[in-house]
């Protein structure tokens, strides 16, 4: 197994592999470019292209050089991709979440002032198993009319992705660790995740813990979401909480997320390529800048995560230098001009 | 309408008031049916404390009334015995859960009024039950769906938005991932809608489903799904209108159907404080009411529930009042 890599915001320059992707991929690339720029962040960018075409004959649309980039770098931040439509295309999210073993899937969603939804002032964090469970892919007809799909718990994995949510929590500050499941129902499988989270617990006495029902969670978060603070869960939970949670305060397009991995971590914006408004200066890179703070803070580059995201949201807040989406009418250089002026 | 020879006779109705608060709110429904003098005689069976299997009597007993109210029967985490709520719908074949989503006046909410059907499939998926240890720590769970119980879903759904005057019929699934198991239940799906011309089909992701849920209730109208989509998406239908314990719901099959609080929790948390809020279950026993074809008293009574609340003088705690089960009760019988 492969030594990490330690950050430290003293360590000097560092470097991150960046996708700039595909539509306004690109736009609010640079506008993470410039702003980290103005921050004076301590990361030189190696900038990887994703091609539209398989570069090799298992159909991977990313090259192996690219992914050995990830690799030797420790951390990569991706735009928006499309996936060409047709058989025999690998996804690239699949493709890198096998290479990298990308094994949770890290969801913050908290509210951005300024932009109104029926829920104000959420602030809560989805970290989801992202390799097992009910995405197995194991499915079969026993005979016609009856179909079985199996889901996979394994203690390795839910070790891992519970171990890794009580250790966000605790860098971050945070107060609880919910464990939510279906233990009641499927007793052995999300009754294996619950008892791993249990043996991990008690390794954190300083965090709340808590067991929670997926019904009684879902209903919770429509009616009140400030019950909860870090999350963790099976993928198929996840999946379906991480929605409803970008759905809290205004949909995929202000949701950052992060891929974290045994052998590096991928941060990416969760919208699409937006091909309607591409190369005309209108996209928000609110999403692909919040995932690059969740970026810094896990490279520990705490102050620059705090600092940008302030300025960040403090633009957004003032009407004058919201983007179109957000009902505002400053371009994408509008907007990140006046962040990294937020920023001095 | 014309009465019919028998009408007037007493329906017998089984009941099992079930854990948690289910005592207190089955107190509250009798006196209210008594006070509105409802023509039905309550069969209540409770379960044995610890019971590992249910009690023959009650299957016999539904069998034979057709009908039923229940409470939710508390089901241990982990080990311990297999859900009584899942064996009672298996034994009796309740293949559709219905959970009716509606705002009432006086409670508020924050996203307005709200008006939609969540139709779950209540017998397989991933409620099995089917699971195994393939080494120390590998666990397997197994989902199973079939064309039959997918058709027989499907078809409820899209007879009951028909016979409802519903306009829309949403298929929600996840067959971008599993592909044979929801495809099957996709495919079943179309093919029944195919039978209602006049309805409006349309297919969503479960997890697209959920962020439109919260953002945008109101496009929804009837929804129909798996097992354990059900249960999420009827839980976050609960949350929407601003408590559990307001929307009402059923277990249907073939000839009987169990009547019971459509986001189904025992809320053990609350018992024996007289502060539960009797009214999701109260109008699950108003459905059964038009049911068992006796329209009038369950417009009596919804009537007075739906007074009481308006006024805003006596609400229950969840619902942001300070009254208590016995108080909220009581002001709806004075409303009759
Ligand atoms: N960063 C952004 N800034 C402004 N508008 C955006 C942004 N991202 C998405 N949108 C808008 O949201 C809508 C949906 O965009 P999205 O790219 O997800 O569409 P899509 O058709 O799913 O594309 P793809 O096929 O690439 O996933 C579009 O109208 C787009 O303009
Ligand atoms: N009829 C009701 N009136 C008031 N509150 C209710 C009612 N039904 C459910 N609730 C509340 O909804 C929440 C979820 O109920 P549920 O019984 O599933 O609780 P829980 O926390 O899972 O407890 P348990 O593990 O004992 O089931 C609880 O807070 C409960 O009090
Ligand atoms: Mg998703
Ligand atoms: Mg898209």
């Amino acid at each position: 197994s492969q030594a990490v890599r330690p950050f430290s915001a003293t360590s000097g320059t560092q470097t991150v592999t960046l996708f700039p992707g595909d539509g306004i991929g690109p736009e609010i690339a640079k506008s993470v470019q410039d702003i980290f720029k103005a921050a004076g962040v301590p990361i030189d960018w190696e900038i990887h292209t994703v091609s539209t075409k398989a570069v090799d004959k298992s159909g991977r649309l990313i090259s192996q050089e690219a992914i050995d980039s990830v690799i030797r770098n420790k951390v990569g931040l991706k735009g928006p991709l499309a996936t060409p439509i047709g058989k025999g295309h690998q996804s690239l999210n699949l493709t890198l979440r096998k290479a990298l073993k990308l094994y949770a899937n890290v969801r913050p969603c908290l509210s951005i002032p300024g932009f109104k939804t029926k829920y104000d002032d959420v602030d809560l964090v989805i970290c989801r198993e992202n390799t097992e469970g009910e995405y197995s892919g194991l499915e079969h007809e026993v005979v016609p009319g009856v179909v079985e799909a199996l889901k996979v718990i394994t203690k390795d994995a839910s070790t891992r992705i519970c171990q890794y949510a009580f250790e966000y929590a605790k860098d971050n500050g945070r107060k609880k660790v919910t464990v939510v499941h279906k233990a009641n129902i499927m007793k052995m499988s999300d009754g294996l995740f619950l008892q791993c989270a249990r043996d991990i617990a008690p390794g954190y006495p300083a965090l709340e813990y808590e067991e929670i029902l997926l019904d009684v969670a879902v209903m919770q978060l429509a009616r009140d979401p400030h019950a909860y603070d870090v999350m963790v869960m099976p993928n198929l939970y996840g999946d379906i909480i991480s929605d409803l949670c970008a759905g809290l305060i205004g949909g995929l397009g202000l949701t950052p997320s992060g891929n974290i991995g045994e052998d590096a971590s991928v941060f990416e914006a969760v919208h699409g390529t937006a091909p309607d408004i591409a190369g005309k200066g209108l996209a928000n890179p609110t999403a692909l800048l919040l995932s690059s703070v969740m970026m810094l803070r896990h490279m520990k580059l705490t102050d620059f995560a705090d600092r940008i995201e302030r300025a960040a949201l403090t633009t957004i807040a003032n009407p004058t230098t919201r983007t179109k989406d957000l009902g505002g009418s400053a371009s994408t250089s509008e907007f990140t001009n006046a962040i990294c002026r937020a920023l001095a | 309408a014309v009465q019919k020879p028998g009408d007037a006779r007493e329906r017998h109705v089984t009941v099992i008031p079930g854990d948690g608060v289910g005592e207190e709110i089955f107190d509250s429904i009798s006196s209210i049916f008594k006070a509105a003098c409802v023509p039905v005689k309550w069969d209540v069976y409770e379960i044995p404390p610890n019971a590992t299997e249910l009690p023959p009597q009650i299957i016999e007993s539904l069998r034979k009334n057709g009908v039923g109210i229940k409470g939710v029967i508390l089901t241990p985490i982990k080990d311990g015995h297999r859900s009584l709520n899942v064996m009672l719908r298996k034994q009796l074949d309740l293949f559709a859960h219905i959970i009716h989503v509606h705002t009432l006046p006086g409670i508020p909410t924050r996203h307005g009024d709200l008006d939609f059907v969540v139709i779950r499939e209540n017998t397989e998926g991933e409620y099995s039950g089917m699971e195994h240890e393939v080494q120390p720590g590998v666990v397997e769970s197994l989902k199973v769906i079939t064309r039959t119980a997918s058709l027989r879903i499907a078809d409820y759904a899209f007879e009951y938005a028909f016979l409802n005057n519903r306009k829309k019929v949403t298929a929600v699934h996840k067959a971008n991932i599993m592909k044979l198991c929801d495809g099957e239940f996709l495919k079943a799906c179309r093919e029944i809608a195919k039978k209602y011309p006049s309805i409006e089909y349309e297919e969503m992701i479960v997890d697209n489903t959920c962020m439109q849920l919260v953002a945008y209730p109101q496009k929804f109208d009837v929804m129909v799904m798996p097992n354990l989509y059900g249960n999420v998406v009827g839980n976050i239908g609960a949350g929407l209108v601003g408590s559990p314990a307001i929307c009402p719901g059923g277990n249907v099959g073939a000839n009987v159907a169990v009547f019971e609080q459509g986001a189904r929790h025992a809320a053990a948390d609350i018992a024996n404080k007289n502060i539960a809020n009797p009214t999701g279950e109260l109008l699950a026993a108003v459905m059964m009411l038009r049911y068992i074809n006796l329209p009038s008293f369950a417009d009596r009574i919804q009537g007075a529930v739906e007074m009481v609340l308006s006024e805003g003088k006596v609400r229950t705690l969840d619902v942001g009042g300070t009254a208590s089960t016995t108080d909220f009760t009581k002001a709806i019988i004075a409303h009759l």
